[in-house]
């Protein structure tokens, strides 16, 4: 298994998740790199989390 | 159905019956004969309720245009006089069983297209199209306006409700899907629609008017206006969507409007509640000479036409309006129409793009996947000025706000106990 320092002497190949500033980031050096849009479900808020667990029952 | 708690099959229903619709054009009528409440000193407007003190520069400029129209002023400042004085009365026109797009001025001598929804009964109305530019529904008011307004009232609608008669009811419900496949979204694109549209009439009114300087200018009038189906596509909206409201724990929006100040939703179950956000500015094109700096945010009833599933929904099937509303790419058109259909209920069996291998366009919002995905939904709309009395000065895209959703999920919450 590839310790984390050997793995960032390989080349990297980065899936972000999120926030797009860290993809454009990879990409501004030079490292392949794909994006997902993602965000947390309801904004992450907790109170809307679990009325949406209530109402899927 | 297994696997579906009963909110989701409450929202399956809903869905059935916006597929099962059958709207209709089957008349032209006068609002003061047709509307609840309506007389001589109410105007309907766009949107949710709302006070003159509240409402934005392009509502209150048509607002005291409609009054010149109607005679209730003879100028606009008499008109301003009778508002402050509490002379008129605004009722939103969805509180009526009709619709208007941008301002959505509706007074009683309007002429209003009746579509009847065949398979449910129930019947909707919509005005007629002014055309581009300086009108009142963008909130010019000026004598061309109104003149335009009272050749309209006694000229276009008696020789439209004539051939009316003479063609008997026309689907829309036919028409949209053509056009769909014509490259129309049907919200800022109307070309094909409103071609099929003189296409099916043009005979009929060529029979029923007499008089060829009044042929002439109908014909000129409506095949001039590439906006002209917009208001019956609206129409064709709100008479799918009334038969979808009190459905017992349906989640499914119903209607989306914005009276230029706020942003109104309604949901099925929870009835006739609007449930409200301050409005979003659209981003998108102007005309030459204008900027954001003059754009009004959001405004008309026009946001039915999203609601039942075309217009943003639908931008994947009309290449052609994405410049228009800067949309960016075509590709952008069709990521469009795929996001929307992460909040909705399910795919329309019959308003189908050809130019996505014929996928149906997302039908049924549930107020639970905008809040759970964080999609709002999209819409193409017109670009009011800021400023009274101006008129359109773009095209582009805006959003539904996300606290109109959170606010009616609360609501939904307290409704179903938990």
């Amino acid at each position: 298994m590839l310790t984390v320092n050997e793995l960032f002497h390989s080349q990297l190949k980065v899936v972000n998740v999120g926030l797009e500033s860290f993809y454009e980031a990879m990409l501004d050096q030079n490292t392949p790199a794909c994006h997902i849009d993602w965000k947390p479900p309801a904004g992450g808020d907790p109170r809307l989390l679990e009325i949406l667990a209530k109402l899927s029952r | 159905m297994s696997g579906m708690n009963h909110i989701d099959r409450a929202n399956q229903e809903a869905f059935e019956r916006m597929n099962a619709a059958e709207p209709e054009l089957v008349d032209v009528v006068y609002a003061g004969d047709v509307l609840p409440g309506m007389d001589r000193r109410t105007i309907g407007h766009a949107g949710p309720p709302l006070d003159w003190e509240d409402m934005c520069g392009p509502l209150r400029g048509a607002i005291l245009g409609a009054a010149v129209y109607e005679g209730m002023a003879e100028t606009l400042e008499e008109a301003e006089r009778l508002v402050l004085a509490g002379g008129i009365r605004f009722v939103s026109n969805h509180s009526m069983g009709c619709v208007g797009p941008m301002t959505g001025m509706i007074t009683y001598s309007m002429p209003l297209w009746k579509v009847v929804n065949a398979r449910y009964g129930n019947a909707a109305y919509s005005t007629f199209n002014e055309g581009l530019g300086k009108v009142m529904r963008f909130g010019a008011n000026g004598p061309e306006v109104l003149e335009r307004l009272k050749w309209m009232e006694a000229v276009l609608a008696p020789a439209m409700k004539a051939a009316l008669r003479e063609t008997g009811p026309i689907s829309l419900k036919v028409m949209i899907t053509k056009a769909l496949a014509m490259g129309d979204e049907m919200h800022q694109r109307n070309i094909a629609a409103s071609a099929l549209f003189v296409r099916e009439v043009a005979p009929a009114l060529a029979r029923v008017t007499e008089n060829r300087a009044d042929l002439e200018r109908i014909m000129s009038f409506i095949s001039g206006n590439d906006q002209f189906f917009l208001n019956l596509a609206m129409a064709a909206g709100k008479a799918t969507m009334d038969p979808v409201k009190n459905i017992e724990h349906c989640s499914v929006v119903t209607a989306m409007s914005r009276n230029g100040t706020n942003f109104g939703i309604k949901v099925s179950a929870l009835g006739e509640q609007w449930f409200e956000a301050p409005v979003l500015t659209p981003k998108g094109l102007y005309f030459p000479g204008y900027s954001e700096k003059d754009a009004n945010p959001d405004i008309g009833d026009s946001a039915i036409c999203e609601t039942f599933g075309i217009g943003g929904f639908a931008m994947g099937s009309a290449p052609a309006v994405v410049r228009f509303v800067g949309a960016g790419s075509v590709q952008d058109a069709m990521n469009y129409s795929r996001d929307m259909q992460e909040i909705t209920v399910g795919l329309n069996r019959t308003y189908i793009m050809p130019t996505m291998d014929f996928i149906g366009t997302a039908t049924g919002i549930d107020i639970r996947k905008v809040v759970e995905t964080g999609i709002l939904p999209v819409i193409n709309t017109g670009m009011a000025h800021r400023e009274p009395g101006v008129g359109q000065v773009g095209a582009g895209i805006v959003n539904a706000p996300m606290d109109c959703f959170v606010k009616a999920l609360y609501a939904f919450a307290d409704y179903e106990g938990v």
